[in-house]
C-alpha cells in the first residue's frame, strides 16, 4: 500500500512539470512581441522599447532557455535582483484583476470552493441514489424516466439553462438575485466587526453569528448551485446505474441468492458495496466537471469566483491570469486524482496487486 | 488450416435473439449479422429513432438555409447576421424589418407562415439588432460543422495515437500515456478556452481558433478509451487462437482486434457529437474566437447577458438559439446513448 502511495506520489512532479510544459508550448502560438506582453506592466510606447524588453527578457531565445527562465525567473542586467520565476512563487500581475495573480487566486479561490462544496453534496447524494434506484428498477418505467432525465441532463447547455433561471427567479419571481451578497450585507462583511476566517460567506457568517447574512448568502448561492448540479448529477446517475448493473450479473449474487439471503441483504451489503467503487472515482472527478462548470456558471451569475475571473481573462487575453488559473486548477486536480486514486487502492485490493 | 486466410467467412446459421439456430436473414447476408443487429436495434429503438429524427431536421434546415433565412444581398457574407441599425434595446417576434431585410420572400413565407408579403423579424431581434431567425438557422451550419470537424478530427487522432500504445505496448504506451495524463490534467472546457483565447490572435476572430483548441483538448478520450479496449480484445480467446495458428501481428490487429474495438469508439462519436456542439457554444458564449455576428447559437445567447434585470422581456434571445443547442445535443446524445446499449456485449441476448 504504502509503496503504491509513494510510486503515485513520484509521478506528480512529473505530471506538474508536464502541465507547465503543455502551456509553456501554448505561450510558442504567440510571436514574441506578443509574448512581451507577458512582462511588461507599462504600456510600451515605442516599438524601440518593445525590442528592448524583448532582448532583455530572452523573448527571442531558443524554448528551452525560454522555458527555463519562465520557471526559476531572470536576472536583471543592472540591478542584479531576480524577477518572476514560476519556482519562486511568483506567477506575475493579472490586468484582469488588477493585483499579482498569486493574491487573486487566494482572494477569490473561497468563494469558487463555497460553491463547489455546497455542489457537491447534493451531486454525489442524489447521483448515487438516483442511479441506485434506476439499476434496482432496470427496464421499468422509473429506470426508463431517470435515463431521459439524465440524457436531458447531459444535453442541457449550462449557459442557457442558468439564463433560464435568471429568467425565472430572478427577472420574474425576484426571488434569488445573481452576485455573492446583497449590497448592504456586502458592505457589512467589509467591516472590522465581521471576521473572516475560511473566505467563504455561508460559514463565516456563522462563525460570526450572523444568520442573516448567512440566509442571505445561500440565497445568492441557491441558483448557481443548482445549475452546476444539473450535469453532475447526470453524469453520477449514469455511471451509479451501469455499475450497480454490472455488479447485480455477477456471480457471487446469485450465489448470495440461491443461499436464500434476503433480496434487502443481497443488494446493500453485496451489490451497492461493490458497485460504489468505481462511483467514488467519478465523484472525485465531479470536482474536474465542477471547475469546468464553473467557468460558465459564475460568469452568468456574476459570482466572484476564481471561474468568472478565468473567463473575463480569456476574453481580454489576459495570459498570465489564465496561466495562473490553468496552473492552479491543474495542481488542484492532479491532487483530486492522487487522493481518488489512493482511495480506489485501500477500497480496492485488485487494484494494489496489479 | 491458416487463419491468414483472405476468404469471406462464412457465418452460417446465427444465434442472436432467441437461442435456437435459423437462417441468415437477408440483411445479415448484406452487411454481417453484427452490422444487422446494430441496425436493427437503431431502428427499432424509440430513443434513437427520435434522435435521428431530430439529427435530419436539423440538416434539412442546414441544407435548406438559404430558403428558409435568405440573405440581405447577393453577395452577402452568409454567416453574417443582418443587423437591422444599430439600437440597443431588443425588438421582440413580429416587429418589422427596415434595414438589411432578405432580399427574396420565399414561397413558404407567403403562403405557409406567416403568410405576410413582407419581412418582419419572426423571432425578434438582439440588442444591436442582429435578426434572431437568421442566426438561429444559419447557426445549424456552424453547429455541424463544428461537431464534425472537432469529432473527426479528435477521433482521427485519438485512435491512432491510442492504436500505438495498445498494440506496441512497453515504453511507446508508457510515454504516450503519460502525455494523455497531462492534457486530461485540465477539464477540457477550461483547456479549451484558454487554448483558444491564445490561437484568436493566431488565426483571427473566426471558427478556427474554437476549433483547434476542442480537437487539442478532445483526442485523449478516444485514445484511452481505444488503448483500454485492444489491450482486453488482445487478451480474448479468438485472438489467442488466431495467434496460436500462426497470424501475424499486422493481420490479427486489423481483422480482429481493431474491428472488435470500434464498436465503443463509435459510441462515444455520436456522444461526442452532442457534446463538443454545447463547449463550442460555450466558447462563443463567453466571446471567444468567433467575430461579433457570426451566425452562432452561443453567440445569440450571448446578446441577453446584457438585459438580466429584463429577462422576462426578452426571453426570445435565449429560448429559439437555446432550444436549438438543447435539441441538437439532445438528438446526438439519444442515438449515442441507445448505440451503447445495442453495443454493450454485456446486454447482448437479452433484449431483442
Amino acid at each position: 500500500m504504502a509503496a503504491y502511495i509513494i510510486r503515485r506520489l513520484l509521478i506528480l512532479p512529473i505530471i506538474l512539470l508536464g502541465v507547465t510544459l503543455l502551456i509553456f508550448i501554448f505561450l510558442q502560438a504567440l510571436g514574441p512581441v506578443e509574448r512581451s506582453a507577458l512582462y511588461v506592466r507599462d504600456i510600451p510606447k515605442t516599438d524601440r522599447q518593445v525590442e528592448a524588453i524583448i532582448t532583455r527578457y530572452g523573448l527571442d531565445k531558443p524554448f528551452y532557455v525560454q522555458y527555463w527562465n519562465w520557471l526559476v525567473g531572470i536576472e536583471d542586467g543592472s540591478t542584479g535582483k531576480r524577477m518572476g520565476g514560476l519556482l519562486r512563487g511568483d506567477l506575475g500581475y493579472s490586468r484582469t484583476g488588477r493585483e499579482e495573480v498569486i493574491d487573486v487566486l487566494v482572494r477569490r479561490f473561497p468563494a469558487t470552493l463555497e460553491l463547489a462544496l455546497w455542489s457537491m453534496v447534493p451531486v454525489i447524494g442524489f447521483g448515487i441514489w438516483l442511479g441506485i434506484k434506476a439499476a434496482l428498477n432496470h427496464n421499468r418505467p422509473v429506470d426508463q424516466t431517470l435515463r431521459i432525465f439524465a440524457i436531458l441532463g447531459w444535453s442541457f447547455p449550462t449557459f442557457v439553462f442558468a439564463l433560464l433561471l435568471l429568467l425565472v427567479f430572478y427577472a420574474k419571481l425576484g426571488w434569488f438575485q445573481p452576485g455573492r451578497l446583497s449590497i448592504a450585507f456586502s458592505q457589512e462583511v467589509l467591516r472590522p466587526g465581521f471576521t473572516k476566517y475560511t473566505g467563504m460567506m455561508t460559514f463565516d457568517s456563522l462563525l460570526n453569528l450572523r444568520f442573516d447574512i448567512f440566509i442571505d448568502a445561500l440565497r445568492h448561492l441557491i441558483m448557481p448551485v443548482v445549475t452546476l448540479m444539473v450535469i453532475q448529477v447526470a453524469l453520477l446517475l449514469k455511471v451509479t446505474r451501469s455499475a450497480m448493473l454490472e455488479e447485480m450479473r455477477q456471480d457471487y449474487v446469485t450465489t448470495a441468492r440461491s443461499k436464500g439471503l434476503p433480496e434487502k441483504l443481497v443488494v446493500n451489503r453485496h451489490i451497492r458495496r461493490n458497485a460504489l467503487i468505481p462511483v467514488i472515482t467519478v465523484a472525485g472527478l465531479t470536482l474536474a466537471g465542477l471547475l469546468n462548470g464553473v467557468v460558465i456558471t459564475e460568469t452568468v451569475f456574476d459570482y466572484p469566483g476564481i471561474g468568472s475571473w478565468a473567463a473575463a481573462a480569456a476574453v481580454s487575453l489576459d495570459v498570465l491570469s489564465m496561466l495562473g488559473y490553468a496552473l492552479f486548477t491543474g495542481v488542484l486536480i492532479v491532487i483530486a486524482n492522487l487522493i481518488v486514486d489512493i482511495l480506489y487502492a485501500v477500497l480496492d485490493p485488485r487494484v494494489r496487486l496489479s | 488450416m491458416t487463419a491468414t486466410t483472405t476468404e469471406p467467412v462464412d457465418h452460417g446459421p446465427v444465434s442472436l435473439d432467441g437461442g435456437e439456430l435459423r437462417e441468415q436473414t437477408r440483411l445479415e447476408k448484406a452487411v454481417g449479422p453484427e452490422t444487422a443487429r446494430l441496425l436493427r436495434g437503431i431502428a427499432t429503438n424509440p430513443l434513437s429513432v427520435t434522435g435521428i429524427i431530430v439529427i435530419v431536421l436539423f440538416a434539412l434546415v442546414a441544407l435548406f438555409a438559404p430558403v428558409l433565412a435568405p440573405p440581405p444581398k447577393e453577395n452577402w457574407p452568409r454567416m453574417q447576421i443582418p443587423r437591422d441599425g444599430f439600437r440597443a434595446d431588443p425588438q421582440p417576434p413580429g416587429s418589422p424589418w427596415n434595414k438589411n431585410a432578405p432580399m427574396t420572400v420565399p414561397w413558404w413565407y407567403r403562403n405557409i407562415w406567416p403568410r405576410q408579403e413582407e419581412w418582419v423579424h419572426l423571432w425578434g431581434t438582439t440588442s444591436g439588432q442582429y435578426d434572431i431567425w437568421y442566426g438561429t438557422i444559419w447557426g445549424t451550419r456552424t453547429a455541424f460543422f463544428a461537431s464534425f470537424v472537432v469529432t473527426l478530427a479528435s477521433t482521427l487522432i485519438g485512435v491512432t495515437i491510442g492504436a500505438l500504445a495498445g498494440f506496441y505496448g512497453g515504453w511507446v504506451d508508457e510515454g504516450l500515456m503519460r502525455i494523455v495524463e497531462i492534457f486530461i490534467v485540465f477539464p477540457s472546457l477550461t483547456g479549451a478556452l484558454i487554448l483558444a483565447s491564445l490561437l484568436t490572435p493566431v488565426f483571427g476572430r473566426s471558427v478556427l481558433p474554437a476549433t483547434v483548441a476542442l480537437v487539442i483538448f478532445g483526442w485523449t478520450g478516444y485514445a484511452r478509451q481505444l488503448r483500454g479496449d485492444i489491450l482486453a480484445t488482445k487478451q480474448r480467446d479468438y485472438v489467442l487462437a488466431a495467434r496460436a495458428s500462426g497470424a501475424k501481428d499486422s493481420h490479427l490487429m486489423m481483422k480482429h482486434v481493431i474491428p472488435n474495438a470500434m464498436f465503443p469508439t463509435m459510441v462515444r462519436i455520436s456522444l461526442d457529437l452532442g457534446a463538443v456542439v454545447l463547449s463550442f457554444a460555450a466558447l462563443s458564449f463567453l466571446g471567444i474566437g468567433l467575430p461579433e455576428g457570426y451566425a452562432d447559437w452561443g453567440q445569440i445567447v450571448s446578446f441577453a447577458r446584457s438585459w438580466i434585470l429584463t429577462l422576462d422581456e426578452y426571453w426570445f434571445i435565449i429560448v429559439f438559439p437555446g432550444v436549438a443547442l438543447l435539441l441538437y445535443g439532445l438528438g446526438w446524445n439519444l442515438i449515442g446513448d441507445a448505440l451503447r446499449d445495442i453495443l454493450d456485449p454485456k446486454l447482448r441476448g437479452k433484449k431483442a
